[in-house]
């Protein structure tokens, strides 16, 4: 857990005092990620840096697992957070195994072991150790340093990491390789991560919590889904973008949304079973006929079944997209859009159809809890003061 | 390719002359002339390397600690106003650097070593000072996020970093010593000098090149064995040469 309490830092300069964070205070409960987010110059990485000391706070305090920082000894301090700058900032003189190993021998601990611990990190960043530990930070490309960077960073273990846009110095695509790697790594390691960007797709993407900073100020504090739902003011809002709520889109997986009142026909019925059904249950187009696995394996629309006798399996027409249950509501979106239909049939692992998708669900799942402009403060993950 | 047969003829012509100067050097007796140096020039060489040795030892000794410690944060205000007097100080000759500590000293080769001592030391400790403070900013925040003490940033980071433009101070510094060590003579050091200034006094262009062509030869082999040791030394994540 990481606890900031009325942290201030006041840069004297000379055009006279510059306040870069001011009394911020915020909590980020443990093994969770969470994104100082802000245009350039709001105070994020000076708020970062004031948790490991690289800048001395003028005022407040830093908690660390319920302990005040304040007395303990800055090497020491360090030593226990895992740190990766925005510059990435490899040491060249080393390879990438004295880098990775850096932190473990300033700890004192046994070669075997840190040797041991660098091989583990470079399968966990997904670079093969035999082709990569002897050699140096200038033979490695952006990306592959970017997570070095990490992986110095984690290879003591810390309980805490600090993270000052870490993927910033990638091309997009392998941006959201390494995003997504991080997150399944995260789900493992459980560490306690603050994280500074100011990609608003990141931070959605990547946070548990996301804190809005606007000069030195933090002006909202909640998860990444009541921050597109309820920005607390016009500044949030337009920092969001006008398409706020397509973003939350990937936020919502399938599963939340589904409901499993479906009607579907089996391939044996006839084409007047299905017509009922069809009415029965309401529906604009066509009904899904599923096997005997509860497999979709084709649908009857409601014109062919009027209009025509015989059994269903005759008449298939093809399913022409599934959703999983696991899949976020942008992919469903695209899917509607692409195919010009309202509903989408869920299937789960094994492939059975477990329930629908529909649009109105969505648009009314997004609703329900789209409150523009409000400040509803019991919205916000902690609340904090302004 | 006509660049590429214009070097090729160019080689070509270096050989030629080559050759015909050994004919003539043979044909003149001038290789039995250099000879009768020989003796002399080997008691002249050691003592010239010596001196080299105990002049450039201790300014490396002395530059690196000094550029060092004129490269810490803490020293920042001091150390440019520093480094500026250093830098007044290499403009002086160095002959009348031998001249002065002479004065002070005496003959021999104490004042001689002091001399060379105060002209090698300021290329090493400029180098050193501007390799530290070459290092990059986002390095020096790296190894103090992750918890190194200011010792180990210095030696596990700074140095390392800084080392390549280090030695490329020792070396200039160096082979510039070697260069100079013939004037120690005038203050009564011995070394080649004493060749070569004789040499010039009794208009003997012989015992001149007895002395000024082992002094050449003294600075590239140096200079190579620095550049050697550097290669081997500085890491190869840093080496431009191993790159
Ligand atoms: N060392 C410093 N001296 C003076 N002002 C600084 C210093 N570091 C940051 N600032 C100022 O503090 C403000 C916040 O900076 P910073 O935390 O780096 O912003 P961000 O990381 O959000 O882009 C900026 O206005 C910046 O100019
Ligand atoms: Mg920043």
């Amino acid at each position: 857990m990481i606890q900031l309490d009325n942290l201030t830092k006041v840069f004297d300069t000379p055009k006279g005092a510059v306040t870069a964070a001011d009394n911020i205070s915020m909590e980020v409960p443990a093994g969770e990620i969470c994104i100082l987010l802000g245009p350039s110059g709001c105070g994020k990485t000076t708020t970062l840096k004031m948790i490991n000391r690289i800048i001395r706070p003028s005022s407040g305090k830093v908690f660390i697992n319920g302990e005040d920082t304040t007395g303990l000894d800055t090497q020491d301090l360090r030593r226990n957070i895992g740190y990766v700058i925005q510059q990435i900032g490899l040491f060249p003189n080393m390879t990438i195994e004295d880098n990775i190993s850096v932190v473990p021998r300033l700890l004192g601990w046994d070669k075997t072991r840190y040797r041991e611990r660098a091989r583990e990190h470079m399968d966990m960043i997904a670079l093969d150790p035999d082709a990569f530990l002897k050699r140096y930070p200038s033979e490695l490309s952006g990306g592959q340093q970017q997570r070095i960077g990490v992986a110095r960073a984690l290879a003591a273990d810390p309980p805490v990491m600090l993270m000052d846009e870490p993927f910033g110095a990638i091309d997009p695509i392998n941006r959201a390789v390494i995003q997504d790697e991080f997150l399944k790594m995260q789900q493992e390691l459980k560490k306690t991560i603050m994280f500074v960007s100011h990609d608003i797709d990141e931070a959605i993407k990547m946070g548990d919590s996301v804190a809005v900073f606007r000069e030195g100020k933090l002006v909202q504090y909640s998860t990444p889904d009541d921050l597109l739902a309820a920005p607390q003011n016009d500044f949030v809002e337009s920092f969001l973008g006008e398409d706020r709520a397509l973003k939350r889109l990937n936020l919502v997986r399938v599963r939340e949304v589904v409901s499993d009142d479906i009607g579907t026909v089996s391939p044996g019925d006839t084409l007047e079973t299905a017509l009922a059904r069809i009415d029965d249950y309401g529906y604009q187009n066509a009904i899904l006929v599923v096997n005997d696995k509860r497999q979709p394996v084709g649908l009857i629309s409601r014109a062919l079944a009027r209009t025509t006798k015989g059994f269903c399996r005759d008449h298939l027409q093809n399913v022409s997209a599934t959703v999983s249950l696991d899949d976020d509501l942008r992919k469903v979106a695209s899917l509607m859009f692409a195919q010009d239909i309202t509903w989408l049939p869920c299937v789960d692992a094994k492939g059975r159809v477990c329930g629908q998708i529909t649009q109105r669900a969505m648009t009314h799942h997004l609703g329900s809890r789209f409150r523009p402009g409000t400040t509803d403060a019991s919205s916000s993950h902690v609340a904090t003061e302004e | 390719m006509p660049i590429q047969s214009l070097k090729g003829g160019f080689r070509l012509l270096v050989l030629v002359a080559i050759f015909f100067a050994g004919v003539w050097t043979q044909s003149s007796g001038v290789i039995g002339d250099f000879l009768f140096y020989l003796p002399d020039v080997q008691f002249l060489a050691v003592q010239h390397l010596w001196l080299t040795v105990l002049s450039g030892g201790l300014a490396i000794v002395v530059a690196i600690p000094l550029g060092v410690v004129l490269s810490r944060p803490s020293m920042a205000r001091v150390a440019e106003s520093l480094m500026q007097i250093l830098n007044i100080g290499t403009t002086i000759p160095t002959l009348a650097v031998l001249a002065l500590s002479m004065s002070f000293l005496g003959i021999g080769t104490v004042p001689a070593v002091f001399g060379l001592f105060v002209a090698t030391l300021l290329p090493i400790a400029r180098n050193t000072y501007a390799g530290l403070k070459g290092v990059s900013p986002a390095l020096m925040e790296a190894a103090a996020g992750i918890g190194m003490s200011p010792a180990q940033r210095l030696f596990r980071v700074e140095l390392p970093n800084a080392l390549y433009v280090i030695f490329a101070g020792i070396r200039t510094a160096l082979t510039i010593n070697i260069g100079t060590v013939p004037l120690a003579f005038l203050i009564g050091a011995g070394g080649l000098g004493e060749l070569i200034f004789t040499g010039i006094d009794l208009y003997d262009p012989v015992m001149m090149l007895s002395g000024a062509i082992p002094t050449a030869l003294l600075a590239i082999v140096v200079d190579a064995l620095i550049a050697l040791i550097a290669f081997l030394v500085v890491p190869r994540g840093v080496n431009p040469s191993r790159a």
